[in-house]
């Protein structure tokens, strides 16, 4: 399990090929948004065009320069809102004004109100020369709508609902609540492990523990959004979680997260084995009662979260050979390894969010360390990968066709290291997506087959030894 | 009778639903039934909050729209006809709870605005910088001087978060607790008055 605005990304190689193209395509947002909706129905490719999609539009500013140290709002509907760390269909992506000093009546554009009624409104308030006016001038607040106090007061008041649960709406309440994509990230690195345990593949076995390990990362994130309401109301990139905009109930949240988690763990312990479904409600318990909590009180909270992320690999290997293994132990720390540039470039440009919010990240308080960290992680992998065909999990090919992604990752997180802006950052961000799956991918092609024969060859050599 | 009936017909529809009938949609279906008239007493609010009204004929709370200080949204509780105690003691903590989060992000979120000012000003200032440039556009930081700002921010008012997250937690398990309690009690007393409408009939 991840920590929130974690990464979503498919382990798919066509998936990874078309992520490159996305990210070769300069800033042509209109080519990426085409692509997403070509793909849109498909959900194993939804997730990540959609994810870097929102991203692009999250960070992408109109100024090039460094200035500008806040999310700059599209007025251009987003397809869709996704957490990572940790959401469904959005109109429109809101900012939250910070506050000025002096109140000004800033408006929160709404998601309910289409872009045309504050136009209207606009011209109403025009024509009308009403009271309240705001003249937005600087760059800070490029959307400050104008518009009277009793068209603002009846909008406000049309976006009243009542707290009723809609039975339709549930499905998409309880995916967005579940991080449904970052458990989809999840279960595949778990599948990840599976598939490279040097054991025989069985289907059932491995749909199992799939199933067990889905279950329980849902119930760690529904748990995750209950603890933290407030903050997610204060974060633009999650203000829009079913618990905060009240869509369900916290009782609701942490019944869903019981009826997930209480079969998942026992789905592990009983039908795959002991050890599987302890590491699956150790996870659970890291996430929920380490990493959530941690956030706000210490930078240590992301190497909590680097532990959770390596688990569900490590959890996918037991669960095919019911012991942990070396291989089990080196597949966890690539992902282990891997979080470290991919959270700390993501954290980088969410730092006023952060500070405001008073979690306590690297990137906010030691934002010398944070660079370093993901640049040491970064050859770390390289590293990683080289030790890999010495505890026989792959081939020695491996090392060799890594090198080039890892190198190109190490090389990003170098720049991160020296420029510390918000184009390192961000280009470390996306490298990091399609380096994962590409890099298991890789493992997966190099594995290490011959194994089993070596197991097996000495039983029949001692036979006609007497 | 009337009401085992409406029981009856809630029960049916909720077996369609696909979790078990354990949770708050099943609170909310009761408080409905239960307040036959349906007229929601329209709850006096704090002065910060918008003057809105549930319609007369609502039966469920309401939630609103973010507050342009605090960014949470408001809850108009429904206050239902025969509520019990516990009912009542929940929805004064989630009453309670509601307006010391919003007190607590308001002034957060005002803070940080207002000491965000002051350090552009003073570190304009200090390079001799006006706070508009020529074309009047306000000038801004880079990242860098803005992280030590962030920082300080953070570590100023640690003690302060710690408590405030302690409390959130304790507050929300109270709660939490409580509305499965109230849960369980109107699921208890649904099943009592089916019962007993069953051995009158």
């Amino acid at each position: 399990m991840y920590k929130t605005p974690c990464s979503r990304l498919s382990g798919f190689v066509g998936v990874s090929v078309k992520q490159k193209l996305i990210q070769n395509v300069p800033r042509c947002n209109q080519t990426a948004r085409s692509l997403i909706q070509l793909h849109k129905r498909d959900p194993s490719k939804w997730l990540t065009y959609q994810h870097l999609n929102f991203l692009k539009r999250q960070y992408v500013s109109k100024n090039s320069s460094e200035l500008q140290q806040r999310a700059i709002l599209k007025q251009t509907p987003v397809l869709t809102i996704v957490d990572e760390r940790d959401d469904s269909v959005e109109r429109q992506v809101e900012r939250i004004p910070t506050i000025e000093a002096v109140p000004q009546p800033e408006d929160v554009t709404s998601k309910a109100q289409p872009e045309i009624s504050t136009l209207k409104s606009k011209d109403v308030a025009a024509k009308k020369g009403s009271v309240s006016r705001v003249v937005a001038t600087s760059e800070e607040t490029p959307h400050i709508h104008v518009e009277s106090n009793e068209a603002k007061q009846a909008r406000l008041d049309r976006q009243w609902k009542e707290l009723k649960v809609d039975v339709a709406d549930l499905p998409d309440i309880y995916a967005r609540l579940a991080k449904i994509k970052l458990t989809a990230l999840v279960v595949t690195t778990a599948a990840a492990g599976y598939a490279m345990a040097p054991v025989p593949f069985d289907p059932i076995m491995f749909s199992v523990s799939l199933l067990g390990t889905g279950l329980a990362s849902c119930a760690a994130n529904s748990i995750n959004q209950y603890f933290e309401v407030p903050f997610d109301s204060n974060m633009n990139r999650t203000k829009n979680r079913p618990l905060v905009r009240g869509q369900i109930s916290p009782l609701h949240a942490v019944s869903f997260a019981l009826a997930c988690g209480v079969p998942g763990v026992a789905l592990l312990t009983l039908a795959v084995n002991p050890l599987t479904g302890f590491l699956g409600a150790l996870n659970i318990f890291l996430y929920t009662c380490c990493y959530t909590p941690l956030k706000r009180l210490s930078i240590s909270n992301t190497w909590v979260g680097a532990v959770v992320g390596a688990i569900p690999p490590v959890m996918g290997w037991t669960a095919a050979t019911g012991c942990l293994e070396p291989g089990a132990l080196l597949l966890g720390g690539f992902l282990y390894s891997w979080q470290f540039p991919h959270f700390n470039a993501l954290s980088w440009n969410l730092r006023e969010d952060y500070s405001r919010g008073g979690y306590r990240m690297m990137s906010v308080t030691h934002p010398a360390m944070c660079r370093r960290v993901a640049l040491r992680h970064s050859l770390g992998l390289i590293g990683l990968s080289a030790l890999a065909p010495a505890l026989d999990v792959t081939t020695w090919t491996f090392p060799v066709v890594s090198l080039p992604i890892n190198l190109y990752i190490s090389y990003l997180a170098f720049r991160f290291y020296r420029r510390g802006d918000r184009g390192s950052a961000r280009k470390l961000f996306f490298c990091s997506l399609w380096h994962l799956p590409m890099l298991l991918l890789l493992a997966l092609t190099c594995k290490n087959h011959s194994r089993k024969q070596e197991d097996a060859t000495p039983v029949p050599l001692s036979l006609p030894a007497h | 009778m009337a009401a085992g009936a409406a029981a009856a017909t809630w029960r049916s529809f909720f077996f369609f639903l696909p979790r078990p009938p354990l949770l708050p949609p099943r609170l909310s279906a009761a408080c409905s039934r239960r307040s036959s008239s349906g007229a929601a007493a329209p709850k006096d609010k704090t002065p910060k909050r918008s003057t809105f009204r549930p319609a007369a004929s609502s039966t469920h709370d309401w939630i609103g729209p973010p507050n342009p200080l605090s960014n949470l949204r408001p809850i108009v509780f429904h206050v239902p006809e025969n509520e019990s105690e516990l009912e009542k003691r929940l929805r004064h903590l989630r009453q309670e709870t509601e307006d010391w989060n919003h007190e607590f992000w308001t002034k957060q979120n005002l803070t940080f605005g207002k000491e965000k000012e002051a350090f552009i000003i003073s570190q304009l200032q200090a390079k001799g910088l006006t706070l508009r440039d020529e074309d009047g556009r306000r000038r801004a930081l880079n990242s860098e001087e803005m992280a030590k700002f962030y920082k300080s921010f953070l570590d100023k008012n640690r003690t302060r978060h710690a408590n405030y997250n302690k409390e959130w937690y304790r507050r929300n398990f109270t709660i939490t607790l409580l509305m499965a309690r109230v849960a369980l009690n109107s699921m208890w007393r649904t099943i009592t008055e089916r019962s007993s409408s069953k051995k009158n009939t």
